[in-house]
């Protein structure tokens, strides 16, 4: 029974890698099927750590922290807003300033808060979000298989592990089942018909922004206040960027891009695993080749099954409505 | 008129006594960041005991990437600093390129020991990390009691590699059956800097059986000794004594003692005593060690490291350097 523990450790280690992926990419999903590029969720990922840690630990209250974060997250989504949708600024240029705006402000806020640049001071247990023990856990734990399904894979997360995978069919529902979801996909394919049929582009773009910026916060609180107990610089590591991998990937649809963050989740949670064990005839592999399979994974799927990543007709243009 | 002249004078006597009659201690920090608790952490508590118990003067550069390191270096020579701190192996390139513009200025390379020294300002400090990684490796063999622990290493380079032969080689003296897990956060500087991964990593070793893990990774190490504690196992601190981190959770920490390094060569600065050169610092001259306080070592612990840090000291036992393989 051996294996099976193994298992269970490395399908909960990938949820747990793809949590932040899965918040990040559904977050550039509204941003992105509304015609908003966005480049800056890494940016906003790291401002939402920062400010949760820090809102967590002035008022003691993990959600009120991560409350604060969504403010500044949706203030920062409305941020690149102004700049690319009402002013028709270049929307790459517009989130690229948002993530080096980011990774200075967080460490010099840090610096002149807690007196440490890019640290904030450690959260105690009731300042953050510890992992979730579901009902029962512990008494069926000894029912084979079931027992480890449910006591060691579903139970034992942190609520934001929860909340991402619940939140795609949400997502899936909203920009696929309502009308809502109907205009944001509208505005992303062609804006100027909608303009036609008498809706507001520009306060769509807004609100799916608006949206953006709530969901980023979610990934950004997770890495702060619940896998760590404090925020350092730089924390956010790349990962909304790979997130915005996971959505091209993934065609911009919910469903596809959460088995995209799944898979980038699983192929690390396997070279943790694969690192230094000596695998029959071959011998141990260097860590450099083991770390590369995420990517040489992704590069041959790209290449070979996935297709033509087919973007939303309209992204990265600033819509100017014609008199 | 005269009025304006006494101005200039006043001026031009402060800008003079700030930069030619005191003296300055410059730290160029690695990419961990100034704050990782750790490495860096160090050399700036020491550059504060140096400026408040020698009363020097103190300035400091942080780079964001490793191209700026030359610059940041130059512009603090140039503010007139008498000793400039150089933190980390990816300064080694910078030292040498700016040691012999400014031979009036001392240079202390942390974990550099191999660049030219054309202008004999540059003392080179290397620790034999596996030494101390030895003696932690031993107390986490003598601790763990599922026979498995970890090790968790920043950035894969051979400084870390070192680290990691000192700590299982450690182990291994003490329990010859022990098993260790040992991972390495990435192969890009970015692994210092990424303690989600860290925590991930040491819970994949703890799914593995591992009850002690040693972290040698920076800022990453920062979210392994949370993970460790949040799992209720034990958690080795790197560099400095990180044991108050999370009290009752930490065995203990191998200590790097750069800090007297550090303090050291200022005092030499001072006094015109400077030693440059190349130096190779463990257990013999008291340059690598572990921490006890706050930890949980146990004093049946303490005596058997107590007698290999002896053998190692006396040469009778050879600790080997993975770095060099």
């Amino acid at each position: 029974m051996e294996y099976l523990s193994d298992i269970a450790s490395l399908i909960n280690s990938t949820l747990r890698i793809s949590t932040p992926l899965v918040f990040a990419a559904m977050a550039g999903l509204f941003a992105e099927r509304s015609g908003v590029i966005d480049f800056g969720l890494e940016g906003k990922m790291l401002a939402a750590a920062f400010v949760s840690a820090v809102g967590s630990y002035f008022f003691g209250n993990p959600w009120l922290g991560l409350f604060l974060a969504i403010i500044a997250c949706v203030g920062l989504s409305m941020l690149h807003g102004f700049a690319s949708v009402t002013h028709k600024g270049d929307q790459v240029v517009s989130c690229v300033a948002i993530n080096i705006l980011m990774i200075g402000l967080t460490t010099a806020l840090a610096a002149a808060w807690f007196g440490q640049a890019g640290l904030t001071p450690t959260l105690g247990n009731d300042e953050r979000f510890l992992e979730i023990t579901l009902p029962f856990a512990n008494s069926i734990r000894d029912v084979p298989i079931l027992g480890i399904i449910y006591s060691d894979i579903l139970s034992g997360h942190y609520i934001f592990v929860y909340i991402a995978y619940l939140i795609v069919p949400v997502v899936f529902w909203i920009v696929f089942k309502t009308s809502f979801g109907l205009r944001l996909r509208a505005v992303g394919e062609n804006p100027s018909a909608v303009d036609t049929a008498g809706i507001n582009v520009f306060s769509m773009r807004y609100k799916a922004l608006a949206i953006n910026g709530i969901l980023i916060a979610f990934a950004g609180a997770y890495l702060s206040t619940a896998v760590n107990a404090n925020f350092f610089r730089e924390m956010s590591a790349g990962r909304g960027y790979l997130a915005l991998a996971a959505l091209i990937f993934g065609k911009w649809h919910p469903k596809t891009a959460l088995i995209a963050c799944l898979l980038f989740g699983f192929t690390d949670a396997l070279q943790i695993r694969l690192q230094g064990v000596e695998l029959p005839t071959i011998g141990t592999i260097p860590v450099q080749l083991i770390q590369a399979i995420p990517y040489v994974l992704t590069v041959i799927l790209l290449a070979g099954f996935v297709g033509k990543a087919m973007a939303p007709k309209a992204i990265g243009q600033p819509y100017i409505k014609e008199r | 008129m005269n009025k304006i002249f006494s101005i200039f004078f006043i001026c031009f006597a402060l800008v003079f006594s700030s930069s030619a009659f005191a003296n300055k201690i410059g730290v160029v920090y690695d990419s961990g960041g100034k704050f990782d608790k750790s490495f860096n952490e160090l050399a700036f508590r020491t550059a504060e005991r140096v400026k408040n118990e020698l009363g020097w003067g103190m300035v400091e550069f942080e780079a964001s990437n490793n191209t700026q390191i030359e610059q940041g270096m130059r512009k603090i020579a140039d503010r007139g600093a008498s000793l400039i701190v150089a933190m980390g192996f990816a300064q080694a390139d910078a030292v040498a390129a700016v040691a012999p513009d400014y031979p009036d200025t001392n240079f202390v390379a942390v974990d550099v020991c191999w660049v030219d020294d054309p202008a004999g300002n540059i003392y080179q400090a290397c620790y034999k990390e596996h030494e101390g990684s030895f003696l932690v490796g031993m107390i986490a063999a003598m601790a763990s009691s599922s026979g498995t622990i970890g090790f968790v290493g920043g950035m894969d380079i051979p400084l870390i590699r070192k680290f990691q032969g000192g700590y299982e080689q450690g182990a291994l003296y003490v329990n010859p059956n022990i098993e260790i897990l040992a991972n390495m956060t990435g192969t890009t500087p970015e692994a210092w800097n990424n303690p989600t991964k860290g925590a991930e990593l040491t819970k994949a070793q703890i799914d593995g059986g591992a009850d002690v893990v040693y972290q040698a990774a920076g800022g990453t190490g920062i979210g392994v000794l949370q993970a460790a504690a949040d799992a209720g196992i034990m958690g080795i601190g790197v560099d400095t004594n990180q044991n108050w981190m999370h009290p009752g959770s930490m065995l203990t920490s191998m200590l790097k003692r750069l800090d007297l390094t550090i303090f050291e060569q200022a005092e030499k600065t001072a006094a015109g005593t400077f030693e440059p050169g190349i130096h190779i610092l463990g257990l013999a001259e008291g340059m690598v060690g572990y921490a006890t306080e706050d930890g949980m070592v146990t004093p049946a612990m303490e005596s058997a490291v107590e007698a290999a840090a002896a053998e190692i000291v006396s040469g009778s036992m050879q600790v080997a350097d993975w770095s060099q393989e």
